[in-house]
């Protein structure tokens, strides 16, 4: 009868088709990786499903013969939530890609899991909406991952995260029911599962809020000679009661990047710029547009650039949105870091930064989502020598550490996924941990959804924490019960 | 990465992906069938297995067979990868090494023995007009036959165009007027027997705007079938022939976007050949579309008016391999009373893609409909596109949605204007694709 994969080849080639399970080495290994490529496992089974109910069978059969699965949707994360098991099921999202109702008055669209981020926006520009998320990957992006990851994007700083633009999502447990979580009175379960890196379930349908196109946006692009002086800015600007849709920062290195990838045209000699933007009713625009711009002024920008319109603004944004890619010019191979740290330590922990680097002659360019002091430090090595990697790995680990030190977090918006699992105890006690992992016992009591991500040691459901010393007193009183 | 850095190899250019996924979307088979293997990344990912010495399997050659080439993914690559580079590197190791089945083998020789030589084609003209003639194709097509010994003959069937009378082009053709440039003319294959209305129109208004034009008799097929095909030894005989062909011109203008696109790679094709390195870099260089010329020439003869509603096709070979989009936009946004409709998705390949509709007829169809759905939600009465491949297969998808939208090419519409004949001319009743 073969390996129980072999068996669950055969189950869901007569459930889904031929064409929707893929178990041959070659084409399995193409879904080794997702966008982070360090950590890369071959799937035993691929599946294609293109319903919940599908979606569903393939859960329940995966736990009947106890073999793990993910989900996956385009496949673009950058924490290796998506990274699949070798010896488990890997459930791709890719073919439910429908958008199944739009409903402009009550600002609000249901879409199936892959559905690509920016398809959400497309489909209701012409209604004067969008979807607010917008990660850099918003044209491949699907809906599905976003929920997962809870993804932000550049704008997250004034419209927050996917979490707060969902508002119910169906899900499938991973006892293979399908419910539907959303708000309502009880417990916030939707606040739970967005974001849960898909260890609690695989959403197959998204109800998402829409919003209204602003009236106007203004966008303005500040250089510095200094990376305190911009860090300064971003202080002043929060701290005068503005929120910019907007606050991004680039420092010389990665400037440097951007010119040789995009020719985005920054003025000569910024030790780092800053791009604000802006948007909202046009009077208040104009009216904190001016009050950004003085401010700038006043922290030492010696240029200010104001774009005059789509165009002007399309070319700022060209070199901020191709820095990741466009570090790939200066240099052969690269981490992307993810970090958070209070807005306020910007100066401080950019000059512990340098220190590092200039320690281990290992390059760091940094691009921040400055306005809520999400870092992106993009460590630079030439993959072709000797321990490069390992000393990039060290000081990409090390600027976490900073990050700890200074009250912020491990990841910002990259998630936790596989790649910083053993980052989690530098910001979690144990009993933290364990605290956590009860809370996904309860949704995952046999443990094989999305395994092996965000814990460092992952624990079964009935393995607690700790000595068991007779039944609770409550228990025994007769006031509570076990169920 | 400029045209000066030396020639690299496929280890360095798999390099260059980050496995970001901005490809994706903008793959027609990823689009239709949501699958990793069947996208540029995917791809690119089979490519590196084969570096480590995985065999190449009858799995993975179906997997780089079923890319179109469009290049719409090397527009998408925020990182600079050159797939364009890589599948061709590919196609030819699959040529080499990949057994074919006998039947795919014998339909492979004969389109590749068929189309690039225009006498052949010529040969077929006569009973194919025939043919359309006779109350046969309607019966043909109901009965399925052709669908039950090969879907790939059944497509060739659906795709040729009404076939007219092909007048032969003189060899050269007078500029109206004051002399402003010399151009030479490409003719094509497909373009000069199937649409030889579209190279009249291109002659007339090179004509009409100043241009003497130089039709050589000696010109044959430019090699762009061979060398998006992997058969780069074909592919090179046919660029050595074109380029002495067009040694004596300053300007070669081309009115067929997959025709232009490989003349203009012809400095890499014949990159290793030292005798012809040099003259295939100066025929690339001298290389322009038909759009791309009379933008840069500006207008000079009077611009009628043609009260049309047209949607313009970006056909892949001139919007992503010649990054030509504003310019065929800016010809016809310039003719009074006309109007000009975007399709929406205009990156994603119409499934024409050189001879992928007869190799993969049924995803071509597929990505034909997928276009024609779009060309219909514009409200379009005529649809305009640049290459003769495109043509045939979105005006064989619109007819099978039983849609009334006649097909044009850009030099036809600037013809129609140019000579004041009024929209009769583009979408009257009795107008055919070749009119």
């Amino acid at each position: 009868m073969g390996t129980p994969l072999d068996r669950l080849a055969a189950r869901f080639t007569a459930l889904l088709g031929r064409d929707s399970v893929i178990d041959d080495p070659v084409r399995l290994r193409t879904y080794e990786c997702d966008g982070l490529t360090t950590h890369r496992a071959s799937p035993g089974l691929v599946v294609l499903p293109e319903t919940a109910e599908d979606v569903a069978a393939v859960v329940r059969d995966c736990v009947a013969a106890g073999v793990p699965y993910v989900a996956r949707g385009s496949g673009t994360g950058l924490s290796g939530g998506a990274l699949p098991r070798t010896d488990g099921v890997l459930i791709v999202t890719a073919r439910m890609r429908r958008i199944l109702e739009i409903d402009i008055p009550n600002q609000r669209a249901v879409v199936e899991p892959g559905v690509i981020n920016l398809d959400v926006t497309r489909a209701v520009r012409p209604y004067g909406y969008y979807f607010a998320p917008d990660p850099s990957s918003q044209q491949i992006c699907s809906v599905g991952g976003n929920v997962a990851e809870n993804s932000g994007g550049a704008h997250c700083l004034k419209y927050g995260f996917t979490a707060h633009h969902v508002l119910s999502c169906e899900v499938v447990t991973p006892d293979g029911e399908i419910v539907e979580l959303g708000e309502g009175p009880g417990y916030d379960l939707l606040g739970v599962f967005v974001g849960a890196e898909g260890t609690l379930g695989i959403t197959t349908k998204i109800t998402v809020r829409l919003t209204r196109v602003p009236e106007t946006v203004q966008t303005l692009l500040a250089a510095f000679t200094s990376i305190e002086a911009g860090g300064t800015a971003v202080s002043a600007i929060i701290g005068a009661g503005v929120v910019p849709a907007a606050i991004e920062m680039m420092d010389a290195l990665s400037i440097e990047a951007a010119e040789a990838a995009v020719g985005c045209g920054y003025p000569e000699g910024a030790a780092a710029v800053l791009i604000v933007e802006l948007d909202g009713p046009a009077s208040e625009v104009a009216h904190q547009f001016a009050e950004v711009e003085r401010l700038c002024r006043d922290a030492g920008a010696f240029e200010v650039r104001i774009a005059a319109d789509d165009a002007e603004r399309a070319l700022i944004w060209t070199g901020r949105k191709s820095a990741f890619a466009a570090v790939g010019r200066i240099s052969p191979a690269y981490l992307v870091q993810d970090g958070v740290i209070p807005r306020t330590a910007l100066p401080r922990v950019l000059a512990r930064i340098d220190a590092l680097s200039a320690a281990s002659g290992v390059r760091v360019a940094n691009v921040f989502h400055a306005g809520d002091g999400n870092l992106h430090p993009l460590v630079l090595f030439d993959d072709a020598e000797e321990g490069a990697a390992e000393r990039a790995e060290e000081v990409s680990g090390a600027i976490l550490d900073l990050c700890v030190e200074h009250g912020g977090s491990i990841t910002g918006e990259h998630g936790v996924g596989v790649d910083k699992a053993r980052y989690m105890p530098r910001m979690f006690t144990d009993t933290d941990l364990d605290t956590m992992q009860m809370v996904r016992c309860g949704f995952d009591p046999a443990g094989l959804c999305n395994p092996g991500k965000v814990f460092p040691t992952p624990r079964l459901c009935g393995e607690v924490p700790g000595v068991k010393k007779g039944p609770h007193p409550l228990v025994a009183e007769g006031k509570a019960e076990l169920f | 990465m400029t045209a000066a850095d030396p020639p690299r190899d496929r280890p360095s250019l798999l390099g260059d992906c980050v496995h970001c996924g901005f490809c994706l979307p903008t793959c027609p088979t990823y689009v239709l069938w949501g699958e990793e293997m069947d996208s540029p990344r995917g791809r690119i990912h089979l490519m590196a297995q084969r570096e480590e010495g995985a065999p190449l399997s009858p799995e993975m050659a179906g997997h780089f067979d079923a890319c179109l080439g469009c290049m719409a993914c090397v527009t998408a690559c925020p990182s600079g990868v050159q797939y364009d580079r890589l599948i061709e590197m590919t196609r030819a190791e699959v040529e080499a090494e990949h057994p074919r089945p006998l039947r795919e083998k014998l339909l492979r020789e004969a389109v590749f023995r068929l189309f690039p030589y225009r006498r052949r084609l010529r040969a077929v003209r006569g009973p194919l007009r025939l043919y359309q003639r006779s109350g046969l194709p309607a019966l043909v097509r109901r009965s399925g036959v052709l669908e039950r010994i090969s879907p790939s003959l059944a497509a060739m069937e659906r795709l040729a165009p009404p076939l007219g009378p092909a007048p032969r082009l003189p060899e050269r053709v007078a500029a109206r007027g004051t002399r402003r440039a010399t151009v030479g003319m490409l003719t094509g294959c497909v373009q000069g027997e199937f649409f030889p209305g579209v190279n009249a129109a291109t002659a007339r208004v090179l004509a009409l705007e100043g241009c003497d034009v130089v039709i050589p008799r000696d010109q044959g097929c430019c090699g762009a079938l061979s060398l998006h095909s992997g058969r780069a030894e074909e592919a090179a005989a046919f660029a050595r022939a074109t380029i002495a062909a067009f040694e004596a011109v300053d300007v070669v203008v081309v009115n067929s976007a997959g025709c232009g696109s490989s003349m203009k790679d012809y400095a890499d094709v014949l990159a290793d050949d030292p005798a012809w390195a040099r003259r295939a870099a100066a025929l690339s260089a001298k290389t322009r579309d038909f759009a791309e010329f009379v933008d840069e020439l500006g207008p000079r003869a009077e611009r009628h008016p043609l009260p049309v509603t047209v949607a313009y096709h970006d056909a892949c070979h001139l919007s992503h391999a010649q990054k030509i989009r504003s310019q065929p936009r800016r010809l016809l946004a310039g003719i009074p009373e006309l109007a000009v409709r975007e399709i929406a998705d205009p990156d994603v390949c119409c499934g024409s893609a050189g001879t992928y509709n007869l190799f993969q007829p049924e995803a071509a169809a597929r990505l034909g409909d997928r276009k024609a759905g779009s060309v219909r939600a514009t409200d379009a009465e005529l649809l305009v596109a640049a290459n003769p491949g495109c043509s045939m297969q979105i005006a064989t998808a619109l007819r099978r949605q039983g849609a009334d939208i006649a097909v044009a090419h850009t030099a036809q519409v600037l013809d129609a204007s140019l000579r004041g004949l009024g929209r009769g001319a583009l979408v009257g009743s009795d107008s055919s694709t070749d009119n």
